[in-house]
């Protein structure tokens, strides 16, 4: 690549309008942000997936729909009560959490995990009864069950924590109340992608604005893709 | 929350004397800096300071010098001044007077300094089709303004500039929002006001410093001169810079908000911002470093006419002339 000549490799004519540091930068804390709450948001809704989807009580039809409805749930609405929850003045003052990359986890989180619930309840419980009663016939414990649907249900579940993920990382409304869109010394602390693209379009620079959500959208694709992959991966030994 | 004005007037009077006695200035603040270094400068200010860029430029020595990080959050006037109000931030700087009084009247802010200035202008069309441009005072331009009901885009989001353009209509005796659909509110910062008028046609209200920075972004023409164009002084912009009080917010930075104000307000300070320009031309204009020290910068208005009896007042006069 190096012995291109520089001319063949600008093909996009349109120069960069930023330092790499500073992109990158923003790029780190986009995926740190949108990852860490993803991975935590899986964690607790796939438990809840699998509880909800192998019961029956009294009350579950309402749980599920209260699920669903945070499916939806406005996101500058979260980002306001997380603000108000990490605030000084907030139960969670004394974390000193407001306008920090941990602030913003939280408020993904709740973003994301109804999301993960939701679908990932949907693909649990479209699971044949008959290869749970299977695992139970051939004498497994609950987990081994558990494990079981949740291969069977993979690729529901892969999409349960894209739509997360895709939830968490184009969302701007909620990380920008409790981020505070916060860059230091040229580097990202609080600025991800959305609210860089947002900080660019207010001040009319919508090219750069442009080429930022490029970025966005080929991030977006690139996790798509390689969740996915994965997915595939293991697919192919139980199909 | 009330507080005692003798007291108050004792802390502001002791940092009005540091700061014109200029010890930031004069090279002694290492001692300052071992206690502070490392420690995070919550800084909450309006998007004009922060999307001209100057904040960078008076950030970047004043980290380097103490060895801290400056988290800046740039909201509106309102917003910046409430997250102050929550103990969310550890200094504010802000401009819009009346606003600073009543944090200071309400007893969250401490020490306020008088920073910097500009002025508003207002902008419109290239070709000014209401004809504002013919109008020298600011009352004329609005009445023309509504009388031919052009598109007026007010930032309508409580921030220093949407505070100044409400008082200049009722100034003019004008209610704009109860006027017509030619009064239009964006809820948004500066920059994209700027844009909007730029897209809808129409005049605003803008702080010279945003709008030199995004000139060449824009097709908008400065139609009637603030102060420092030679226009009316209605149009001051001044910036103050204000601690929050750490006997209301304990967990606030107060050795370091002190700091910066210090920083901010010393020469070196105040020679960034009168060197900082953008397509060569000044964004701000330095004031704390003033030949005639304007003490009662550092009370509220409703404050001042009683002071000069107090005692603590009179005696930092006195320390100050030294």
């Amino acid at each position: 690549m190096s012995e291109l000549p520089l001319e063949v490799l600008s093909i996009p004519a349109v120069a960069f309008p930023f330092e790499w540091p500073y992109v990158r930068s923003i790029i780190e804390v986009s995926l740190y942000v949108s990852t860490a709450a993803v991975l935590v948001s899986t964690l607790l809704s796939l438990p809840i997936a699998l509880a909800l989807g192998f019961t029956s009580f009294r009350g579950k039809g309402l749980l599920t729909s209260i699920i669903t409805t945070g499916m939806g749930f406005p996101s500058v609405v979260v980002g306001l009560v997380v603000l108000f929850g990490v605030s000084n003045q907030g139960p969670l003052g004394s974390l000193e959490l407001a306008f920090t990359p941990e602030a913003m986890i939280l408020s993904q989180i709740v973003l994301a995990m109804p999301v993960i619930t939701g679908v990932s309840l949907a693909a649990v419980s479209s699971v044949d009864d008959g290869v749970r009663d299977a695992a139970f016939a051939m004498g497994g414990t609950r987990l081994d069950v558990a494990i079981v649907t949740i291969r069977e249900a993979r690729y529901g579940i892969a999409t349960a924590v894209l739509a997360g993920f895709g939830r968490a990382i184009s969302e701007v409304g909620g990380v920008l109340i409790v981020g505070g869109n916060i860059v230091v010394s040229g580097e990202s602390y609080t600025r991800t992608l959305t609210t860089a693209i947002q900080l660019e379009a207010r001040q009319g620079r919508y090219e750069t604005a442009m080429i930022l959500g490029g970025v966005l959208v080929a991030l977006v694709l690139l996790v798509n893709a390689l969740v996915l992959r994965l997915g595939d991966g293991g697919g192919g030994r139980y199909r | 929350m009330p507080i005692q004005r003798r007291r108050f007037l004792a802390v502001a009077g002791s940092a009005a004397a540091a700061g014109v006695a200029g010890c930031f200035a004069s090279g002694d603040s290492g001692n300052d800096g071992a206690e502070i270094a490392g420690e995070t400068l919550t800084l909450a200010t309006t998007t004009s300071t922060d999307d001209t860029g100057l904040l960078a430029a008076l950030n970047e020595p004043f980290e380097e010098r103490f060895g801290v990080t400056v988290h800046t959050v740039a909201k509106g006037t309102g917003a910046a001044l409430e997250t102050a109000r929550n103990g969310d931030a550890d200094v504010v700087m802000v401009h819009a007077r009346s606003l600073e009084d009543e944090f200071l009247e309400d007893g969250y802010g401490v020490n306020r300094r008088d920073l910097m200035f500009n002025d508003f202008v207002i902008v419109g069309e290239s070709d000014d089709p209401a004809g504002i441009g013919g109008e020298s005072e600011v009352e004329g331009a609005l009445s023309t303004i509504a009388e031919t009901e052009s598109t007026f885009v007010s930032r309508g989001d409580n921030s220093g500039t949407h505070t100044k353009e409400q008082q200049l209509w009722a100034d003019a005796g004008i209610d704009p929002a109860e006027s017509g659909e030619w009064y239009v509110e964006t809820g948004s910062g500066m920059g994209e006001a700027l844009t909007r008028t730029n897209e809808m046609g129409g005049y605003t209200l803008a702080d010279r410093g945003t709008y030199l920075s995004m000139k060449s972004e824009i097709d908008l023409k400065i139609h009637v001169q603030g102060p420092v164009g030679g226009g009316p002084e209605s149009l001051m912009n001044p910036y103050g810079i204000v601690a929050v009080n750490p006997a209301v917010h304990e967990n606030v930075a107060y050795d370091l908000a002190m700091a910066y104000i210090g920083f901010l307000t010393s020469l070196e300070g105040q020679e960034v911002i009168e060197g900082y320009t953008v397509s060569d031309e000044q964004l701000f204009f330095p004031e704390a470093l003033a030949e005639e020290p304007n003490f009662e910068q550092y009370v509220p208005t409703a404050w001042r006419s009683s002071s000069d009896d107090s005692p603590s007042g009179s005696s930092n006069e006195s320390t100050d002339q030294e």
